[in-house]
């Protein structure tokens, strides 16, 4: 009996032992392309090295040189006018233009209807981010872009602005990008949530004479609750890790009211060469989104345990 | 055609009760309703208009342009613009490179994603949970953090400005998602399944061959598709890792103009719906599998 088992629990592991072999690739292939070189970067970050030669320990020298830098919290302030732009608004406005196709729109013409408009708003999503900023750039250009020239033709040439060029207006002018780009995702998820929600719940409200405000607040966000939660954790790492709009609208300026993190890193890294210091950056910002992404994780994992306690 | 199938995706949970409730509706949209259509309506084409204006400009001959604005539809079709756009940047070759890379990354992504996902899902190898923590920490962390590092470690392998050593990260990259993603459907295979391969004598490989690929090959088209648009639209580390114009790829060539072409107020429109094409290909192709997968990276 006993040596039965034995053979059986033998038998077993190494059943699971022989499964080693499918992961080797993807391990070697993490530690050279994530493990390896996240080490390095923590290791430069310690240094000084300008890219040619050894570099040299420094201890935290990078890291308190950085506390004093007006730029890094400028990069990170305007990181959290990018989460404005990426995670806030477009969830505000994904939540409230989800429920009008879904609950009002959808009933009242047709669920075509519904997706067709649905589809515009998702479109901006489908394009390489540097395609929309060259678009982009090219609307906001002074002379002759399309804002412009519409503002003179209505006759407000006062309003007429250098958008991209003027650092007062620049990070508005980006962030209006990001929201263009942001919205299609959330409300295409919002949607698909809504599809979820018992619609017994929308018609009982009808029946107790609940207006559509109300139905959205008492039925709608609160249903809602999970996505709403995973979208803005998200969006909001996508926020801190922005680079692709910045580099092609603005590169960071001008001078250096656009500028973010990893916009601040790169420059370090292949501008000025300070590559330690712009491994600091680096890795700070690693810090912060891997706090958000374990927050993120927390949820998931609290979220599909209740899932699955309300199913048993 | 593209909502009809856009239609299916996201609605089919819902649609039992739904035309009892539509028919009762649909009598009293009253002015009210049709005020709503109307603001999300416009919402909706001010969403589309940078599309519009990218599109007609783009055939606008420029003396057109300045004398009329870009408000207004061009008095005679140009392509001059978007010629000389294509030639001047070599615009084919920018777009054999993406279709090389995005096409290699996928295809190896998901191989890798598959054979780790075997280990994690059905093999249940000891400390898959760390090893799925450390896969999703591949993911989320910033690139930043890694590009110094793989610019030095690419050029003394010397594989700095070459097509190989950039599918190979992004591949790897893209491969932890999909492990991720993969591992928790292999975890829900029927156990049946694999124990009744098994017992006739089927290797670990046989099993993986013969019965766990055929029966996740959806789950798979779904990733492939998506490793496919994703390292299209990737910027970052094809920017740093491929800087020489012949192994550009699409989104960095469009990325890195900068000022030249702005003197010309239609080149750039050109230059826009370039880079839009084919986007709204894949859009047109892969409309469905992209919203399930929405849902799916969202929600799961």
């Amino acid at each position: 009996m006993s040596s039965l088992t034995a053979v059986r629990r033998r038998s077993t592991s190494e059943r699971r032992s022989g499964y080693w072999w499918y992961i080797l690739p993807g391990a070697v292939g993490f530690l050279a392309v994530v493990a390896v070189p996240f080490g390095m970067n923590l290791w430069y970050s310690l240094t000084s090295f300008r890219g040619v030669g050894d570099p040299v320990f420094i201890g935290f020298e990078n890291y308190q040189r950085l506390l004093g830098d007006p730029l890094f919290w400028a990069s990170f302030r305007h990181s959290v006018a990018f989460i404005v732009a990426m995670a806030i608004l477009p969830t505000a406005i994904g939540v409230v233009v989800a429920a009008v196709l879904f609950n009002f729109i959808s009933p009242k013409f047709g669920s075509k209807v519904a997706s067709f408009l649905r589809a515009t708003y998702y479109l901006p999503q489908i394009l390489p981010i540097a395609v929309a900023g060259v678009l982009w750039k090219w609307m906001y250009q002074p002379q002759y872009g399309i804002i412009n020239t519409t503002l003179r033709d209505l006759g407000l040439d006062g309003l007429a602005q250098n958008w991209l060029g003027d650092s007062d207006l620049a990070i508005y002018a980006v962030m209006n990008v990001l929201v263009w780009l942001q919205i299609g995702y959330t409300v295409v998820v919002f949607m698909a949530g809504l599809s979820r929600v018992d619609p017994a719940l929308y018609e009982a409200a009808e029946l107790d004479g609940a207006t559509w405000l109300q139905q959205f607040r008492t039925i709608t966000l609160n249903q809602l609750r999970p996505e709403i939660a995973v979208v803005l954790i998200t969006t909001s790492v996508a926020a801190l890790k922005v680079f692709a709009p910045i580099f092609v609208l603005t590169r960071g300026g001008p001078g250096t009211s656009t500028i973010v993190p990893a916009y601040f890193s790169f420059s370090n890294f292949f501008t000025t060469t300070k590559v330690g210091y712009g491994a600091a950056v680096a890795s700070v910002l690693a810090l912060m989104i891997s706090v958000v992404a374990v927050v993120l994780l927390r949820y998931q994992t609290r979220n599909s345990e209740g899932f699955e306690d309300g199913r048993g | 055609m593209a909502v009809d199938s856009l239609e299916q995706t996201a609605v089919s949970p819902a649609t039992p009760p739904a035309p009892v409730v539509r028919k009762v509706k649909r009598r009293k949209r009253g002015v009210s309703g049709w005020v709503v259509l109307a603001l999300v309506a416009a919402v909706g084409l001010l969403m589309l208009f940078p599309f519009w204006i990218a599109i007609i400009n783009a055939f606008k001959p420029a003396p057109d342009y300045i004398a009329n604005g870009p408000v207004s539809l061009p008095t005679e079709l140009d392509f001059s613009a978007l010629v000389d756009f294509w030639g001047g940047v070599d615009f084919n070759r920018k777009l054999l490179n993406s279709v090389v890379i995005s096409g290699s990354v996928a295809l190896i992504a998901v191989a890798l994603s598959l054979l780790s996902a075997f280990a994690i899902g059905i093999g249940r190898i000891r400390g898959r949970v760390w090893i799925l923590a450390l896969f999703m920490l591949a993911f989320t962390i910033p690139q930043e953090a890694l590009v110094y590092p793989l610019f030095v470690l690419t050029r003394d392998l010397g594989l700095y400005d070459t097509m190989t050593g950039v599918v190979i990260i992004l591949a790897v990259l893209q491969s932890a998602f999909g492990t991720y993603m993969l591992s928790s459907v292999l975890g829900t295979f029927p156990p049946e399944v694999l124990e009744a391969a098994r017992l006739d004598g089927a290797s670990r490989f046989q099993v993986l061959r013969l019965v766990v690929l055929p029966l996740t090959r959806p789950t798979m088209a779904v990733l492939m598709t998506f490793f496919f648009i994703w390292t299209w639209n990737d910027f970052f580390l094809p920017l740093v890792l491929l800087p020489s114009a012949d192994n550009q790829t699409v989104s960095v060539a469009l990325g890195a103009l900068s000022g030249q072409y702005t003197s010309d107020p239609t080149a750039l429109a050109a230059a826009s719906l370039a880079g839009i094409l084919p986007a709204l290909v894949f859009f047109l192709l892969f409309q469905r599998t992209l919203m399930r997968g929405v849902n799916l990276g969202a929600v799961k």
